[in-house]
């Protein structure tokens, strides 16, 4: 019950944030559109909603590790942690509460991007669901991610390190801009290693019906439960600093 | 009785000693001042007793509850302002307060007449819907204690409240603090000698972690043989009165 206290109050500090609408929902959907526009423009098949989509929700997710991470450093720069370390809450509370607010948020932003995607053309198939709800376990390794590193680094680095370097890394890894199978070799194999590109595949089978589904889910809900577990280890951690 | 008891509180950062082996009590319901230049293991001291910082050696007990052993216990019985306003900046005034007494779980009717007190207390009704981000640091700082005092905490930890706050502001807290006296036991960090004089019912004066002397202003002038406060406080750690 507490922990649903604090995520109240967690979701409403990222919802108030003018940051969360431009970087969260803004964003993505300019480069969503940016991208068909090009594609009705070129000979070759790069950018089509069926595969674009699922690759620009899972890019999309990669702000919320921008926001957990924020949020989390900004309450330890504020020493607002440090009045809620002297309150009841326990440290799984602290974990919870900041990991419910942004999972429902990140999902919201998911289905977003398939209106958008949907009003430029993408065909209305309840299989659009499926994708919206496959991400989550990508969304639970962001969010995760992001408490890790909100628990290490302060504001202004989360900033760079989430901001720029984790969206960037998300986009080029995750094969949403270019077909991995161009490059291939060494910089494919690990790509498929990541979870990043493994979301994508996730989304884009979930979306066609293709089968294959169990790897890339599995490998991408072992991430997740390893961002996890990290993100536990790193907040218990500075809580007892 | 004794709200605060300390017995060799003892906290070491590597090779710094911050507090070395504190031996303090706190009565119930007195508003104690720790006085001392910066480093002198105030901070420390408080963070220690508000569960935020283990001892490296020694206990403190804390209206019965050891506190190495019973931090948790400890927790529902104690609450802390800390030097930064620590408030969530997004919040308004009002839903910061609601936290805080949620999150202490807080029966409805409780609630919402400790809040309506706060409100009245730290005449907050003007900024009440407004952000807590976008307010002054004066009204951070009085917004800081009603959150600490909306729990009804039976101890209040105040670190260097007034810090940063221009005059009139000080003064204004000064005087909240000190409508709330003897309603809770207070342990107050300053360096300011006014505000130690000013508020406080006994005067602890710090030096490099070690606790020099305690009593009243008026013991500490009169032992000394100063003047003032901020005579007797500079003669007890050792420096020249100018």
């Amino acid at each position: 019950m507490r922990s649903l206290i604090f995520a109240r109050r967690n979701a409403l500090e990222i919802l108030r944030d003018p940051l969360t609408l431009v970087f969260g929902l803004g964003f993505p959907l300019v480069i969503l559109g940016l991208l068909t526009l090009i594609q009705a423009h070129i000979p070759v098949s790069l950018f089509e909603l069926p595969t674009l989509t699922p690759g620009i929700t899972v890019f999309g997710l990669a702000f919320m590790a921008l926001f957990s991470s924020q949020l989390v450093a900004k309450d330890r720069g504020s020493a607002f942690l440090q009045r809620l370390y002297t309150t009841p809450l326990t440290a799984w509370e602290y974990v919870l509460g900041y990991v419910i607010p942004l999972l429902p948020i990140a999902l919201l932003q998911s289905l977003v991007c398939c209106l958008a995607a949907m009003a430029m053309g993408l065909a209305p198939t309840f299989r659009i669901l499926l994708l919206v709800l496959g991400n989550t376990p990508a969304a639970l390794f962001f969010i995760s991610l992001g408490l890790a590193l909100g628990s290490v680094l302060n504001e202004k680095q989360v900033g760079g390190v989430c901001g720029a370097l984790l969206t960037n890394l998300t986009a080029w890894l995750s094969g949403v801009w270019f077909d991995l199978n161009l490059i291939g070799g060494g910089f494919k194999a690990v790509c498929e290693c990541l979870p990043f590109f493994r979301a994508v595949q996730l989304g884009q089978k979930l979306l066609s019906g293709a089968d294959g589904v169990a790897l890339p889910l599995g490998i991408v809900c072992l991430y997740a439960a390893a961002a996890f577990a990290a993100a536990a280890v790193l907040f218990f951690r500075q809580m007892k600093k | 009785m004794n709200a605060i008891e300390t017995h060799g509180l003892t906290r070491r950062f590597g090779n710094l000693t911050a507090v070395d082996g504190l031996d303090l009590n706190v009565r119930e319901g007195e508003l104690l001042a720790l006085l001392g230049v910066n480093g002198a293991g105030k901070t420390t001291t408080v963070r220690m007793l508000a569960t935020l910082l283990s001892p490296t050696s020694g206990d403190a007990e804390i209206l019965g509850h050891s506190l190495v052993k019973e931090a948790q216990a400890i927790k529902r019985l104690i609450a802390i302002s800390p030097q930064d306003s620590a408030v969530a900046p997004n919040l308004t005034v009002w839903e910061n307060l609601r936290l805080m007494a949620d999150l202490h779980g807080l029966e409805p009717q409780r609630k919402a007449e400790t809040m309506e007190q706060m409100i009245e207390r730290f005449r907050l009704q003007e900024v009440l819907r407004r952000r807590a981000g976008q307010l002054s640091g004066g009204w951070q700082r009085r917004l800081s204690i009603a959150m600490a005092l909306v729990c009804e905490p039976k101890i209040l930890f105040l670190d260097e409240p007034t810090l940063g706050l221009d005059v009139i502001a000080r003064r204004e807290l000064w005087g909240l603090i000190e409508a709330w006296k003897g309603k809770t036991t207070i342990l107050l960090t300053t360096h300011l000698m006014q505000e130690a004089e000013a508020l406080s019912d006994r005067v602890a004066v710090m030096k490099s972690g070690r606790l020099l002397q305690v009593g009243t202003p008026k013991e500490l002038m009169d032992m000394s043989g100063s003047a003032s406060l901020e005579d007797a406080f500079l003669s007890l750690i050792g420096e020249e009165a100018q």
